[in-house]
Parts: structure tokens; sequence; C-alpha cells
């Protein structure tokens, strides 16, 4: 009787666990991230593991350092290098003109920047191929002055650019975005012309974003394969990316070549994921004043 | 419902931002926790709440021990520094948010929520923006909706993190009248945080100072006012004139200026606190002191008359503050770059390492030494 | 000099041969290219156009394509909730080692993703050896392909939300505990209404690249037309087969989605931003 008719007068009261965390769904959301996590990013990796662990250590450098996959690494590398200094250049380009300027149309390249993303790959593929081949609207053009662009490492050059343009023009957008003109004009107050502003005031808070925008670029473009295979003629020794060796090898059925390039190709790219983040992770705390 | 602060510690991460805080705040009063930016003022009070937990220590509503139970169920209404209110409900719906959140049992029917609902906003005068949603609304409008809103499943204990803190002056002391008229009527237990002196003595019944972790002082207003216990809450509290130097016979001793000390002992380093209120100015020096002081700007503050001096052969680490009436400033016509010297009707007294002052009267002891002969 | 400008690169000359040049480079960088996609499925009239696209080997790529995405879609964004959530509502050790390793997959080479789940779950492989003493084939087949399709789309809704939900803050959320709502409603009446346009995109941008993904798909499909081909495989081998019309005229239905992904993107930052913008009434009573 007495329990009763004291719940009346206490507030609604549950004892017991003591919870640390105020928000609901901890235990729920991470178990749901971990499994997930596990399952579809990690567990597949063993695959790997376990495959290329059959290989002597012999046979492993044996496959790495085939003259034809070496070749294939070179042009990987220079091509996305190339491509990835080109977005550089170009996507600092549109960024900058996206948030300075106003002019007709506007909207339509801002939209448009992301197309990219939004494309297919293969898709991709093939119309640069089309574009770029000898009656193509561009090859044609490019045919008079003597440059080649379908079935040569250029070909790739352009995939990879295509490819991979939203990632400088996305990072660099918003940092644009956040300068304030205040110091700008303080700048210019100061007697300072636009070029050296432009080196002293605003490339200075840009270039973190920058470099960060063009390794995302040449990460993606290391890796990049559906654009690239249909217009760059994959001319063994000349015009063959890594990917498309990894895929050559598993057509012939040589899993444990194809693993142990894939090991390569995939430290290559943790490696530069982690580097980008840990990068990324400073010059934010820096720019917080953390 | 009153509310006992148990012995509560908290670290983040290497930072300890409360040491062994305990506190009473009794029940149906308006307390304010003072402090400034990192005083774990509003750590504590996201402890009392439940939306932080503490590392050791207990947290008591009326004497239960609420220190295991989750923020859901203590049953407190918490008003949040920048609102908090549902972006995507109306302000009618962030009111009835709380009542249709309780458990079936002890829910309201839909027309009795409705009726509470605009009975509240009734209360908080806003009857017409029922519809509205908070993006539409004033800060000080956002803020009364938040009021309501806490309000609304009637709970005895409220919270409140830097109510004012985002409002321009003069909504702030409408708000703050209204939020005294409230709470007179309700008579809940209210907490708020603050780093605003002036609104804590303004607004509430009893003020904790904190500093660092810890609770400086508790006190009314008009007694924290009055007899400040430490060197930060006299800081805290405004403006401060001090003179440090050293005690030799019976004077408290600083290049050309001393001030009289009856019954200090010698030969010690100390410091006295004068508050600008409790200074006057004379062009000569007095017998119980001599502050030789220039004058380096006045301005005319409101109902007073400020005058910032500089010392004049010893030195201080912050300028000198006197305040005086404006009859009083007609009568005596200070000008800038003339010499003064203050002398002291009140002062506090910190000798060495002590933590606690001792106020001196020298009216009194004048008196006391007049007496005497 | 005349007039002081405001900020640099105002002068007319300057604006105008940097807004020519942006222009010049979208046009040709990612304008005609959509052009010729058209134009070229096209080239033979509407009526080899609908013939094309009502082939029967494309309309089961079609099939297979929506299928994939169907499943893609919703376990994605269940897992990028869930983990948008979790990092973002709570501090707990290797927080932002989860966060980048959701990064993965847009680092990885679409063909070593394929690659990794054939060597897992392919004949060979640890565990697809000991599945296929129970008769289950993953590789190969349809599953294979929702496998790695869910890897390769697994960051997007998650990336979507992070920013937004960090930028929010769970202030709202803690005012709905204060107030005694239960965690589904707190998740139902006040997170999801305010993540909801940036989920939206988020599952827009999953389902284009569930849709298109290539390179991962090709490795782990048999290439089996009809049966196992997705609308982008199907791509490549009409390509392959010289069918360029015919190629093209797939790749315009893909082309056609990618475009509606775009208007989706603006559509949701047109909202978001006037979310934002929403004037405050000053006043009132």
């Amino acid at each position: 009787m007495s329990t009763s008719a004291q719940a009346g007068v206490a507030p609604v009261r549950r004892l017991g666990r003591r919870s640390k965390r105020v928000l609901p769904g901890f235990g729920l959301s991470l178990g749901i991230s971990l499994f997930f996590v596990s399952l579809v990013l990690l567990l597949p990796m063993t695959g790997l593991v376990v495959e290329t662990s059959g290989m002597t250590w012999d046979q492993f450098w044996f496959t790495i350092t085939d003259p034809r996959v070496v070749e294939s690494y070179k042009v990987t590398l220079w091509t996305a290098l190339a491509a990835s200094l080109f977005n550089g250049l170009f996507g600092l380009l549109l960024a900058w003109v996206l948030v300075r300027y106003e002019f007709p149309g506007k909207r339509i390249v801002d939209a448009v920047v992301d197309l990219p993303f939004a494309l297919p790959t293969a898709v991709a593929g093939i119309t640069l191929a089309t574009l770029f081949s000898q009656n193509g609207w561009y090859g044609q053009w490019l045919a008079k002055i003597g440059l080649e662009v379908a079935f040569t490492p250029l070909g790739i050059v352009v995939a990879m650019a295509f490819t991979s343009i939203p990632f400088v023009v996305r990072t660099v957008q918003p940092v644009l975005e956040e300068l304030s003109p205040a110091d700008e004009e303080a700048a210019v107050s100061l007697g300072a012309s636009d070029g050296r502003v432009f080196r002293k005031v605003i490339f200075p808070s840009l270039w973190p974003a920058l470099v960060t925008g063009i390794a995302l670029s040449f990460t993606r473009s290391l890796g990049e394969f559906g654009a690239i295979i249909f217009i760059a003629g994959n001319t063994p020794y000349v015009s063959e990316v890594t990917s498309l060796m990894i895929f050559i090898r598993l057509q012939e059925y040589d899993y444990a070549a194809a693993s142990a390039i894939a090991s390569l190709v995939l430290l290559a790219s943790l490696i530069l994921l982690f580097s980008i983040n840990l990068w990324q992770g400073r010059y934010l705390r820096r720019l917080e004043g953390r | 419902m009153s509310i006992t602060i148990d012995q509560i510690n908290k670290n983040f991460g290497g930072f300890q931002a409360l040491k062994n805080v305990s506190l009473d705040i009794p029940e149906g009063q308006l307390t304010a926790l003072l402090g400034p930016s990192g005083s774990g003022k509003t750590t504590l009070l996201r402890i009392i709440a439940g939306l932080e937990s503490s590392d050791s220590g207990r947290i008591l509503f009326g004497g239960d021990d609420v220190s295991q139970l989750h923020v859901r169920d203590r049953n407190i209404g918490f008003v949040f520094q920048h609102y908090a209110l549902f972006r995507h409900l109306t302000v009618a719906e962030n009111i009835a948010f709380g009542l249709e959140s309780l458990p079936k049992k002890q829910r309201p029917s839909k027309q009795e929520i409705r009726q509470r609902v605009a009975k509240l906003l009734e209360m908080i005068q806003l009857p017409e923006l029922a519809k509205r949603y908070p993006a539409q609304l004033s800060g000080g409008q956002k803020q009364r909706v938040a009021l309501a809103r806490a309000l609304a499943t009637q709970p005895r204990i409220l919270l409140l993190d830097e109510p004012f803190g985002a409002l321009d002056a003069k909504v702030r002391k409408d708000l703050r009248r209204w939020l005294r008229a409230l709470h007179d009527e309700y008579h809940f237990t209210s907490i708020f945080v603050t780093h605003d002196q002036e609104e804590a003595l303004e607004l509430s019944d009893q003020v904790v100072v904190m500093s660092q972790g810890q609770v400086e002082q508790v006190n009314s207003p008009t007694g924290l006012y009055a007899r400040p216990e430490s060197r930060f809450v006299f800081d805290f509290l405004g403006h401060v004139n001090v003179l440090s130097g050293l005690v030799k016979g019976q004077k408290l001793v600083q290049g050309d200026a001393w001030v009289s000390l009856p019954g200090v002992r010698h030969d010690q380093e100390a410091q006295l606190y004068l508050r600008p209120h409790e200074v006057q100015l004379s062009r000569s020096p007095a017998a119980k002191a001599r502050l030789p002081l220039r004058i380096e700007a006045i301005s005319l503050i409101g109902s007073e008359v400020r005058i910032e001096l500089a010392p004049e052969g010893w030195q201080s680490d912050e300028i000198w503050e006197i305040g005086m009436s404006h009859a009083e400033f007609a009568r005596q016509n200070p000008t800038r770059g003339e010499l003064w010297y203050a002398v002291p009707d009140v002062g506090h007294l910190f000798v060495a390492d002590s933590v606690q002052p001792r106020t001196i009267d020298w009216q009194y002891t004048e008196a006391a030494n007049a007496s005497n002969m | 000099m005349a007039v002081q400008n405001r900020r640099i690169g105002d002068q007319l000359w300057v604006r105008r041969s940097l807004i020519g040049l942006a222009l010049a480079i979208t046009l040709i960088m990612l304008v005609i290219p959509v052009v010729v996609i058209f134009t070229q499925a096209l080239s033979t009239g509407w009526s080899a156009f609908a013939g094309n696209v009502m082939d029967e080997y494309t309309l089961d790529a079609i099939g297979l394509t929506l299928f994939v995405a169907a499943l893609t879609v919703p376990l994605n964004l269940v897992f990028g909730t869930a983990l948008a959530w979790s990092v973002t509502r709570f501090r707990f050790p290797g927080r932002k080692l989860l966060i980048t390793l959701i990064d993965i997959p847009f680092a990885v080479s679409p063909v070593v993703a394929g690659l990794l789940y054939l060597l897992l779950y392919g004949r060979n492989g640890w565990l697809g050896s000991w599945l296929s003493n129970y008769d289950v084939q993953l590789m190969f087949s349809w599953p294979g392909i929702v496998m790695v399709t869910v890897f390769v789309t697994c960051p997007f809704v998650a990336r979507e939300l992070i920013p937004l939900m960090q930028q929010q803050g769970s202030e709202e959320e803690e005012a709905g505990v204060v107030l005694g709502a239960s965690g589904w409603r707190i998740f139902r009446k006040i997170t999801l209404p305010n993540i909801k346009w940036a989920l939206i995109y988020g599952v827009v941008l999953t389902n284009a690249r569930a849709v298109g993904e290539f390179g991962a798909v090709s490795v782990v499909s048999g290439n089996v037309r009809g049966e196992t081909n997705t609308l982008p495989l199907h791509v490549e081998l009409l390509y392959q087969d010289y069918n360029i019309v015919g190629a093209f005229a797939s790749a315009s239905l893909l082309a056609g989605i990618a475009i509606l992904t775009l208007i989706a993107k603006a559509f949701v930052e047109w909202r978001q931003s006037r979310a934002e913008h929403a004037t405050p009434e000053e006043g009132g009573a």
C-alpha cells in the first residue's frame, strides 16, 4: 500500500543502469556501422591477403616487376599526375569564377560540374572515345594540328581529367566562399597590386584545399578504369593502365598475379587516403585555431 | 524541489572542469551560477540536468538521489543557450512536444494538450504566433517559446543556460523582468548560468560565483556585493582599485602612497581593495591616507560621473576609477590633468596569502580613535 | 587608376576573360560530351532508338540494373544514416578511424574492389569454397553484382549526412531528450526533418552510382547476356560489337539518370539555402 502511495508523489524514475550517453541509439547505430564496415569493407581484404600469402616472395616480386606491368605503373602515374595538375589549374579557375562572378548560366555551370560524378564511367569512356576518334568532333580538328588523343596515353589523361575534375572544384569552392573580403580590402588599401594580393593573401588560405583537391583527383585517377579503357587503345607497354593490367590477369585466370598487382595498388591508394585525411585534419585544425 | 550537489567532480580529457563541487539550492529560489567562461558553470548545469554525467559525486532532487537517473526521467525543464527550438515544427508543435512525449497513460488528450498550449502561448504573450516556424521569430520571441516549451510538462526544476546571452540590451532587460515575475508566480526552483554579474545580481535570490571549477562564494546579491570573500569575487563583480605594498608602522606603504591601517601586523605584504564608490576625492591628503592620483579621463555615465586616475609617485597594475554624483562633481569641479588625493571610506585588506579579506571602515576607526583620545 | 576595385579580379577584362575561359572549358569538357551521347543515340532516327532500347537484351539489362539499385540503395541508406548518427552524436575511441574507413571505396580502384570480392567469395576463396559446399555461388551472378555495388556506393549517404549533422549539432536532439521523447520519436520528429534533403541527395547519388558502376561489376559478373549484364556492361558489349548507335542508345538512358541526378542536387541545394535564409520577423505582437 505504502509503495503505491509513494509512487503517486515521486517523479517518474527508472533506477539502475547508469547511462553515460544522453542521446539514444549509440549501441544500435555503432553496431550497424561496425557490422557493415567489417562485412563490406574489411572482410573482403582477407581474400587478397590469403591469395598473396600463397605466393613466394620471388613469385610476388617477379609478378609485380614484370616489364609490361612496370610500364603500366609509369603510364598510370604520369597520366594521373598530368590529369590532376590540369584539374588543379582549371578546377581552381572554375571554382573562382563560380564564387566571384555573376553571369548568365552560372547555375547551370555549377550543376554541370558534378556531371562526371553522376555519369557512369563506361558512358564517359565511349563518349570521349567517339569525340576524340579520327573523325570525331574533336579528333578531326586535333588531327589537323597533328595531335592524336584517342588510342594514345594522351587519351588516358583526357579520361582521367574528365572523371576527376569535380574533386578540385568542390574542395576549393567552399574555401573561396569563406574568404573574408576585409583581408583583401586591407591589402588593397595598403597599396598591393592584384597579383600580389592573390599571392600573399588569397593563395595562402587557398592552397591547402587546392592540394587536397588535386590529391583526391590523383587518387581517383590512379584507380580509374571504365572511362579509360575505351579511349586508351590499350597497347601493351604504351597505353595500358594498372587497373587494366589487373583485369587482363584476371581474364587469363591468373588470380595470383592479379592479386599481387592489386595489393600494390590497394596499398598505394590506402596510404594516399590516410595521408589526405591526416593532412586535411591538420590544416582544418590550423584554420579553426585549435 | 530543493537541489543538492554533493562533491561533484568532472574531467574532460586532462582538464578538470569541476573540482569537488558541493552546493545547496533551496526550493523555490532563483539561483545564478556566475563565472567567466571556463569556470565550469555550464558543465555543472548540464550535470544537474543529466545531459552530462559526473565522474564522481551525487545530485539530489528533494533528497532523492537522481545521479543514476536518465535526463528523460528527471522531469526538469531546460532552456538551451541557443534555444534549440525544433526548426521543422511550429511554435505550437514545439510547445506541445513534451506533452506528446509523455507515456500513453500520463499523456493528456489531444483536446487538453491544445488547451495547455494555448494557455502557455497566452503566458508568453505570443498567442498569434502559434503557427509560425522558429526561423520566423525574433531572438526574444524564440527565448520565450523555449521557456514555454520547457514549462509545458510542469517541471519543478527549471535550468537555463545563458538565457539572455544572445539578446540585445533592451530585450534582455524586459525578459529578465518577465522571467522574474514568472518565477515568483509559479515558484519552481530555477538555476541559470550567466557570465554577466549585473544580470546575476539583478535577477537572482542567490548567486553562486564560480572560478576554475570551484565555488568561490555563495550569497544573496546584496550580501555578495557587501562582502566579497576573495580577490576573484572582487575582480569579477566590477572595477576595483588596488594599492599593494608593505605594512610598516600601522601603515600600508608603496612609493609616495600610504594608508593608515590600525592593528595590522608589521612587515608583511598586503593589498588594499577599494571599490569606486568607497573612495572620495579631495584636493589635499587626509590624515588617514595619502593617495596622490592624476586625473586621466572623466566620463558621464548615466546617473554618475566616472573619473579615471593614474597613480602619481607610486604604481598600480590597473587604472583607478572613482565614481561621484553629478552634484558632487559640480561642487568639486575636478578637471583632467589635475592632481587629487583619494580618501577611502571603506576598504578590504588582503594580507600576504590569506584568502579572505578584512574589511576596514575608517569612519568607524576614526570615531573610535577620537573617543579614545 | 580611375576606380578602386572592391575585390581583386573585378576588373572588366579579367572578369570577362576568366568567365569566358570557364565557360569554354565547361562547354568542351562537360556539355558537348552529353550532347554527343544523345546525337549518337538518335543518329539513325527515333524509331531506331526505340528499337535499340526495346531490344530484348537491353530490357534485361535495364531490369537487372534497376533490381541491383533497388537492393543497394536501402542497404546503404540504413548504413549511412546509422554511421552518420554514431559519429556525429557520440564521441568514442576509433571514431576518426571509422570516418576514414568509409572513404575506402572512394580511394580503391573499382577493378580492385571487384577483385577483392572475387578472391573472397569466388570458388577458390576461403569463404567461397566453403559456400560452394552448400551450392551457394555468389560470384558471376546477380548477388555478386549487388555485393560489389554496395561496396562501391556505401560512402555516399554517410558523406552527405556527416558534415550537415556535425554543423547542426545535437542541441535539438538533447532538447528532445530533456522533454522526455523516446529515441525513435526524436529521430522521426527532430532529426529526420532536419536531414531530409541531404538524405534524399545521398540516395540519389547512391542510385546514380549503383546504376552506373562498371569496373567492379565487370570483374564479378559473368557477362552473360540476359542474365548478369547490367546496363553499363551492356553498353560496353554493344560498343565492342561495333554497334555504336545501340551502345549510345543504352548510354543515353544512363546519361538521362545522370542529368536527373544533377537536377535533384540543384533542387536540394535550393531547398537548403531557402531554409537557411528564412527571414525572421522583427518585433512581433
